[in-house]
């Protein structure tokens, strides 16, 4: 990295990629992997996610690990982004439930309702 | 009154559903009717929050909140309280509100009362993906600096910013750099002070783990900035994967050139180095920090001379912890001044919490500095669970202390936490409620103490041991009015006579449990009993005749201790109950009692 022109060209193409710029439909299901959500069991929420996308053939889901989110009692917790600019918080996710939001909400559009952070918090 | 009002009326998606348009249109005409549109300005904002009872009215000044407004509310607000200043009763927002209409993040209380600084890439980026971190404006704060601003503007704008260190002393990190440039040395170092090690505390590892770039990078201002050019992360090696996603993007930092040699074309070169410690508490305490890196044995040393001074390997040392270097970033992006304006006068910007115990929301939050206790614990954290009563609340871990009730009201901040008899610490909050025992509470602490002692200096390491004794002593209902002065004796000349910060705090938690909740002691001491049903030796566990006969308790009992009909009142036997308290945390009804009223009676 010689020039901050250089950073700024990168951070650009980063961004557009990041957020799904240009890209139709575009979804980025986020699986919180800190220490938390790892103890919770997001493995298999993330290798089930990997799977079905990949095995469903969606070029337009992006599966990414992130880190913990703050909400540790409530891991394994999964953020949708969706292109639309729309966000949608699933926790006490399982690998069964992660098939189930393939399904309804990446493939349907039709967000859970009862898997939902606000829903399940007291 | 009519001193430029502001009317915010809010034009979330929600709210837009229950008709906020028409409400604006409404108050405009019933301004204009009035003829206070001069001093009057309607505003439709953005999503308060609050959806299920919206829409919602703010009035500035005074932020009054209305709840569940209707067009045919309006006149009445507009001539009760914008002309006469007296606002309408039946309208303001009751405070009980249904989460279940939440639907993202920034709508969630949760999250909208938090200001994330520290934390704003954690659950956002991929850790793992150095690009990720470029697009959240990653490295243009290390760019800006070396392109553009001499070291002594570094440590100015950070003397600006009014930056306190995050890991406990609260000490200003612009002075430190200063202190550590000032050194002549042809050898500087930096170190990342990352042995996170409070019980309950872990805001360290979220940063290290969702956003190990912020770290990597604020480092490299900080050599830049003392004219060091290699760092150290100093880490437990009880956090595998933040040690693993460390090494990940310091490898991807070295390929992609924002570490390593002449950065941003300049002459400044910066490597960085991990270190694994063997999770000793003492190694927190930068002096021992520095000799475990050295391969010494992790123990203080004396100060002066400061790490700035004479630090690693003898050369001039400056230490931050993790979640200071996280926010160094933005504070080059955004400005000292920007910086500067949150928080309080003295303590600004943020702190990140990490909220254990008794409380609904487990987790990590960061707030402005100058929340109040009350407003993280009840609004944040989502208050008690259980319809438990709050007792206290403990911060700065085994270094800090209690504070009850009365000071809940009291904004956070270094110096009032100080005042307060506890301090910030790292950022654990542990919530305490009527099931706490405050003397076992201070016992665990001072185990902990015990346990972590380095042992090098005989205050802390005979002192805190004697001062456990007394405690068990009193645990186990032998404890005289006298141990009660030797503690408090023995705790201050532990806090005078220490080396360092470890053992100076070490006696805080008993010391303030003995000034908050001196009758939980006496009640240990004078009558024997453990009042919070906690100390074995001290407590009886009974049914009171609020029981229901549901069986819960009998089914959860360990021993088999408890009997009863279903729908009678049940029984327990004293002679094999064993006091867990399992069949306290089991009843749906509150009926299991550990009042001393309660059981002496039976």
């Amino acid at each position: 990295m010689k020039t901050l022109e250089e950073l700024k060209a990168l951070r650009k193409k980063s961004y557009e990629k990041m957020y799904m710029i240009g890209v139709a439909n575009g979804v980025r299901v986020q699986v919180g992997y800190g220490t938390c959500g790892i103890a919770a069991g997001a493995k298999p929420v993330y290798d089930t996610f990997v799977e079905e996308i990949k095995a469903l053939n969606l070029d337009n889901v992006e599966v990414t690990k992130v880190g913990c989110m703050g909400e540790c009692a409530f891991e394994p917790i999964v953020e949708i982004l969706e292109s639309n600019g729309s966000k949608t918080i699933y926790c006490l996710v399982t690998d069964r439930i992660a098939s189930e939001i393939v399904e309804e909400h990446i493939l349907k559009g039709n967000r859970i309702d009862k898997y939902l952070l606000s829903k399940i918090k007291r | 009154m009519l001193d430029r009002m502001h009317i915010l009326i809010c034009g979330g998606t929600e709210c837009k559903e229950s008709n906020s348009l028409e409400l604006r249109d409404k108050f405009n005409s019933e301004i204009n009717k009035l003829a206070l549109g001069d001093d009057v300005k309607t505003i439709l904002t953005g999503c308060f929050g609050l959806c299920a009872l919206g829409p919602h009215v703010v009035v500035y000044p005074g932020e009054t909140l209305y709840s569940g407004v209707k067009v045919e509310d309006v006149p009445q607000i507009v001539e009760q309280h914008i002309k006469n200043g007296k606002p309408v009763e039946r309208l303001l927002y009751k405070g009980e509100f249904n989460r279940n209409k939440f639907r993202n993040r920034s709508e969630l209380t949760f999250f909208a009362r938090q200001k994330r600084i520290a934390l704003r890439n954690c659950g956002v980026i991929d850790p793992l993906n150095i690009n990720e971190y470029i697009a959240r404006q990653g490295y243009e704060a290390l760019g800006k600096v070396l392109t553009k601003m001499t070291p002594e503007e570094v440590i100015d704008e950070m003397k600006k910013s009014g930056l306190r260190g995050r890991g406990g002393g609260g000490f200003p990190t612009g002075l430190k750099w200063e202190f550590a440039r000032k050194s002549v040395s042809e050898q500087k170092f930096v170190i990342c002070n990352a042995d996170e090690g409070d019980p309950g505390a872990f805001m360290d590892r979220a940063v290290l783990e969702g956003d190990p770039h912020s770290v990597l990078e604020a480092m490299a201002i900080c050599g830049y900035a003392i004219g060091a050019d290699t760092g150290y992360i100093y880490i437990r090696a009880e956090y595998p994967v933040a040690v693993a996603r460390l090494e990940e993007a310091i490898q991807q930092a070295k390929d992609l050139g924002v570490l390593g040699d002449n950065l941003f074309g300049s002459d400044f070169s910066f490597n960085i180095e991990l270190r694994l410690g063997a999770g000793a508490f003492v190694c927190g305490e930068e002096t021992a920090l520095i000799a475990s890196i050295e391969g010494e044995r992790g123990m203080p040393r004396k100060k002066p001379p400061f790490p700035a001074v004479k630090g690693l390997f003898g050369k001039p040392t400056n230490v931050n912890n993790v979640e200071t270097f996280a926010n160094i970033p933005v504070i080059f992006l955004k400005g000292a001044d920007w910086f500067k304006s949150i928080g309080t006068e003295k303590s600004s910007g943020t702190k990140v919490f990490a909220l254990g115990g008794k409380i609904a929301n487990t987790g990590l939050l960061e707030i402005p500095m100058g929340t109040t206790l009350r407003e993280v614990i009840y609004e944040i954290g989502g208050g008690i669970p259980n319809k438990r009563e709050f007792k206290a609340v403990q911060t700065g871990g085994p270094s800090g202390g209690c504070i009850t009730k009365e000071s809940l009201d009291t904004p956070i901040d270094f110096d009032n936490l100080i005042g307060l008899g506890s301090m910030m610490g790292s950022g654990g909050m542990i919530i305490m409620d009527e099931d706490n025992c405050m003397v076992d509470v201070a016992r665990f602490y001072l185990e902990f103490t015990v346990d972590e002692s380095c042992g090098k200096c005989t205050p802390c390491r005979e002192g805190t041991k004697r001062m456990l004794d007394i405690l068990n002593r009193i645990c186990a209902g032998q404890g005289t009015l006298e141990d009660l002065d030797v503690l408090e004796s023995l705790g201050n000349m532990i806090k005078d006579s220490s080396l360092c910060g470890l053992g100076q705090t070490a006696p805080n938690p008993v010391l303030s449990t003995l000034k908050h909740f001196r009758d939980e002691y006496l009640a240990h001491v004078v009558d024997k009993v453990c009042p919070a049903g906690v100390c074995s030796h001290l407590t009886n566990y009974v049914i009171t005749d609020a029981c229901i006969g549901c069986t819960k308790c009998a089914r959860n009992c360990p021993v088999g201790a408890i009997e009863g009909t279903v729908k009678g009142k049940h029984t327990i036997d004293p002679s094999i109950c064993v006091k867990c308290g399992a069949c306290k945390t089991a009843c749906p009804v509150n009926a299991i009692s550990t009042d001393p009223e309660d059981w002496k009676v039976a």
